[in-house]
């Protein structure tokens, strides 16, 4: 039997070590992403990717060699689950939309005539420039939209403090997010601007508990310090939190060990934003609030209704 | 807040079964489907391409090349006035919209006369009861000429029309399943196409523009066919379509063009057994070739598609009944290609292919195969933590689990939404999240229990505080689904449709299912039920 319920954990007492920690990874994650960058898929950057299964193990090194002299600049070929299946990736050529149709055609030539076993062709997917820049716009468009809706949403339910902590929290969420993507060189393709909602939309929910118990908490305990309110909320919630990101993480871990290797790279980010996010509810998005000079006085006829 | 009357649990019940009643078709194959009486639902889930295998290409309408055709035309209506009016004109520029020169004794007339030619060339184009398609403005002796914005506008969007029109002809003619056609935004067009995974032949097929025209072979000059001289007026230098190299002059004048043909079909010669298109002509095209025929016996003339001569034979005699036959050193596959394409019509622009996304059968199926293993241990695993923690609440939430799969299920194939592999991820996310209105609700109880509650109470409250908690967590998750869905194409798409689907869901059997299956054991509820000791 689980029950963490009735702690007393003083979490605002190592909110300077959590302000510091968060400080240096999101500093890592910025400085990252200036000096690594994001590895982008072809979604994002265009140009073609090929996934093959073949009947025999193949020599990567031969292959790519063999790939690399065919004029089409860089040619990547990686092992992709098992060593029988294999990517290539090429990137884009220049000279416009029209021109990347024919890449497919003179690596599956050459792959045919190179290869002597059978080869199954899984995937193709060629992107154009065209539409390779209004995918990361759109992407970067869509992650700003949704963390300004937050914003208002929360401004709507809660007062500015509340919204203020729960932005702030949920830009370090996707800074670091984004930060691991560069760290790690993981392919960063359009599922993983997905996952970055679906994270933004979880972290959200996180803070929003707890910002929950805080306002009530207000309410009810007129006179009672700030921090000790803010710790009393977070243990209030903290069963709740843990139970859900458990939850959650076994769903996504499920996914990420069976799941298949198509949707590896989005379940990591999923389950590394869960992660994130459920920190960040506890450890940034609740301490933040002590600084954000919270409005102690609620209208009274729910203060009533809450009040033992 | 416990008590359910017999009409809300009713209600309840029957949005959960009439919802389950549509997931039904999914565990049953295709088959046994068909075998079902008529009462029961026949749709199972849509699968996405990547799941069941097929190709999306996402296609653009050269508008370019349909503005600068309209240009050419303008330059020529222009360029017959002006010299039917014996006007000199000096510093002739066309650029990519408008035409400029400068010319002594322009006037009103002769503006008249060139927007009267060009209405006249524009007919189909122009919205009824337009006055004109040019602006002419005219600066001293320099005068510029230029399409209206409204012209421009509604040449594309007539191209694109069109264009789609006869992408889905030439699609249709290859037999292909449930093929998907659709027009996105002003000048794109998405095709999905079930159960294809190399569309080298459709690409083939819709990257050329298929423009044929029959024109006389300009004999008034010798030439070597590999290295032309100039083209006399009147005339123009064409490749063959099987070498490159060789070159053709033929008179620019059309005597017929594609959109005169009724018919084509693939067939063989019967004396050389050579595969060959046959073709018929409609009553205008069949007099107009039987004329020209007629005139040019012993002369050759080309056949000629996208610019290319396929073939110049001679005329033996004239040929008046209206129909023919192409042959042009193709295959059969080839002479079918081009049979489809000449009884599907010409494009009016070029497309240009600029995202293809073709995923083979085999990896649909190992993505559903390990989808489907990845949620039913995800599933397990959360059912027996939610037990661990919360005991007979726990199986009470479980069940609810349960419920809500088969209702994501049931409300998918109802609306015939589109279930891709990052959906099924969020269909496992969902699992995982499913359990947070019942996670919230029940911590909501322990603390009223352990205030001193009884357990009557206690999860009344529970529910009663919970509300609010729970509507403002799952809203902020749904505004990230929504955001996700309109910004979102094809798998990804998927996702959010899935995620949507199952916050509604969820909140839904927590509030409704759940309680209703407490209220059920309202009298006999212990502590110990949520996972509390007995002397909490």
């Amino acid at each position: 039997m689980l029950n963490i319920s009735g702690t007393q954990i003083n979490f605002l007492k190592v909110r300077v070590i959590t302000f510091i920690l968060s400080a240096i990874l999101i500093c890592l994650s910025i400085g990252a992403f200036f000096v690594n960058g994001l590895n982008f898929g072809i979604d994002f950057k265009g140009g073609t990717l090929i996934e093959i299964e073949t009947s025999q193990e193949i020599e990567i090194s031969g292959l790519r060699d063999n790939l690399n002299t065919l004029e089409l600049g860089d040619v990547q070929v990686q092992e992709f689950g098992s060593s029988k299946n294999l990517l290539i990736r090429v990137e884009q050529q220049l000279g416009g939309d029209q021109v990347q149709q024919d890449v497919v055609q003179i690596v599956k030539e050459s792959l045919e005539s190179y290869l002597s076993t059978d080869i199954n062709f899984r995937r193709t997917e060629v992107v154009g420039p065209k539409v390779s820049g209004e995918l990361i716009q759109s992407g970067a468009i869509a992650i700003f939209v949704a963390v300004f809706a937050m914003l208002v949403y929360i401004w709507f339910r809660f007062e500015w403090q509340f919204s203020l902590g729960a932005v702030l929290a949920l830009v370090h969420d996707v800074i670091l997010t984004i930060g691991v993507f560069c760290i790690t060189q993981l392919e960063f393709n359009l599922p993983i601007i997905a996952a970055i909602l679906t994270i933004v939309g979880y972290s959200m929910n996180d803070t929003v508990v707890v910002y929950d118990r805080v306002r009530e908490n207000l309410r009810k305990y007129r006179s009672k310090e700030i921090t000790d309110l803010l710790n009393l909320s977070i243990n209030d919630t903290l069963s709740r939190t843990i139970v859900t990101s458990v939850t959650t993480l076994l769903a996504l871990l499920s996914l990420f060990i069976f799941g298949g290797e198509v949707i590896k790279g989005f379940t990591f980010a999923m389950i590394w934003g869960v992660v994130v996010g459920t920190y960040s509810s506890i450890f940034v998005a609740a301490p933040l609030l002590r600084y954000l000079d919270v409005k102690r006085e609620w209208n009274t006829t729910s203060a009533v209704d809450s009040t033992r | 807040m416990l008590y359910f009357s017999n009409l809300k649990t009713f209600s309840v019940l029957s949005v959960i079964i009439i919802t389950l009643f549509f997931a039904v078709p999914n565990f049953f194959s295709k088959d046994q489907i068909n075998s079902f009486p008529n009462f029961i639902p026949k749709q199972q889930v849509n699968l996405g391409l990547d799941l069941q295998g097929g190709s999306h290409l996402l296609l653009e309408v050269d508008t370019e090349e349909i503005i600068k055709e309209r240009v050419e035309n303008l330059n020529a209506d222009v360029r017959r006035v002006l010299k039917k009016n014996n006007l000199n004109y000096s510093n002739f520029k066309v650029s990519n919209e408008s035409l400029k020169f400068v010319v002594e004794g322009f006037n009103s007339e002769i503006q008249k006369e060139i927007s009267e030619l060009s209405m006249s060339n524009s007919q189909n184009i122009l919205a009824m009861g337009d006055q004109t398609n040019l602006i002419i403005t005219q600066e001293e002796n320099t005068i510029q000429i230029n399409f209206t914005e409204e012209f421009i506008k509604q040449s594309v969007s007539n191209a694109v029309a069109q264009s789609l029109e006869i992408v889905r002809r030439r699609i249709d003619e290859l037999g292909t399943r449930e093929p998907s056609i659709q027009r996105q935004g002003s000048s794109r067009i998405i095709i999905q196409l079930p159960g294809i995974d190399d569309p080298d032949r459709i690409k083939s097929l819709l990257g050329q523009t298929a423009k044929l025209t029959f024109q006389l072979v300009d004999t008034s000059v010798n030439f070597d066919p590999f290295n032309p001289s100039k083209a006399p007026i009147g005339s123009e230098i064409l490749a063959s379509d099987a070498d490159e190299e060789f070159k053709y002059i033929v008179k620019k004048r059309i005597m017929v063009g594609g959109e005169n043909l009724v018919d084509a079909q693939p067939g063989f010669d019967p004396q050389t057994n050579e595969p060959i298109v046959s073709f018929r002509f409609d009553r205008i095209g069949a007099t107009k070739f039987g004329r020209v025929t007629q005139q040019n016996v012993g002369k050759p003339f080309a056949i000629v598609l996208d610019n290319k001569v396929i073939s110049a034979p001679v005329i033996r005699e004239a040929i008046l009944g209206g129909s023919g036959q192409i042959s042009g050193g193709f295959d059969s596959e080839e002479a079918n290609d081009l049979a489809i394409l000449l009884r599907a019509g010409a494009l009016p622009a070029p497309l240009i292919i600029l995202e293809e996304r073709s995923v083979g059968p085999d990896l649909g199926a190992d993505s559903i195969e390990a989808g489907q293993f990845a949620a039913i241990i995800g599933f397990i695993a959360v059912i027996i933590f939610m037990i661990f923690v919360y005991r007979y609440f726990g199986l009470l939430a479980d069940i609810a689990l349960i419920i809500n799969l088969f209702m994501v299920l049931g409300v998918l194939s109802l609306f015939q939404a589109t279930l891709t592999l990052p959906g099924i991820a969020g269909i496992i996310l969902t699992i995982g999240m499913a359990v947070d209105a019942n996670v919230l609700i029940f911590e909501r109880v322990r603390e009223e229990i352990r205030n001193g509650s009884n357990m009557m109470n206690a999860v009344e409250n529970g529910y009663k505080r919970a509300l609010s908690t729970i509507l403002d967590a799952n809203i902020t998750t749904l505004i990230a689904a929504i955001i996700l869905f309109f910004m979102a194409s094809g798998p990804v798409r998927g996702f959010s449709i899935t995620l949507a689907i199952g916050i509604f869901t969820s909140v839904f059997t927590a509030f409704t299912f759940t309680r209703l299956l407490i209220s059920l054991n309202a009298k006999r509820l212990k502590p110990n039920f949520v996972g509390l000791s007995k002397n909490a």
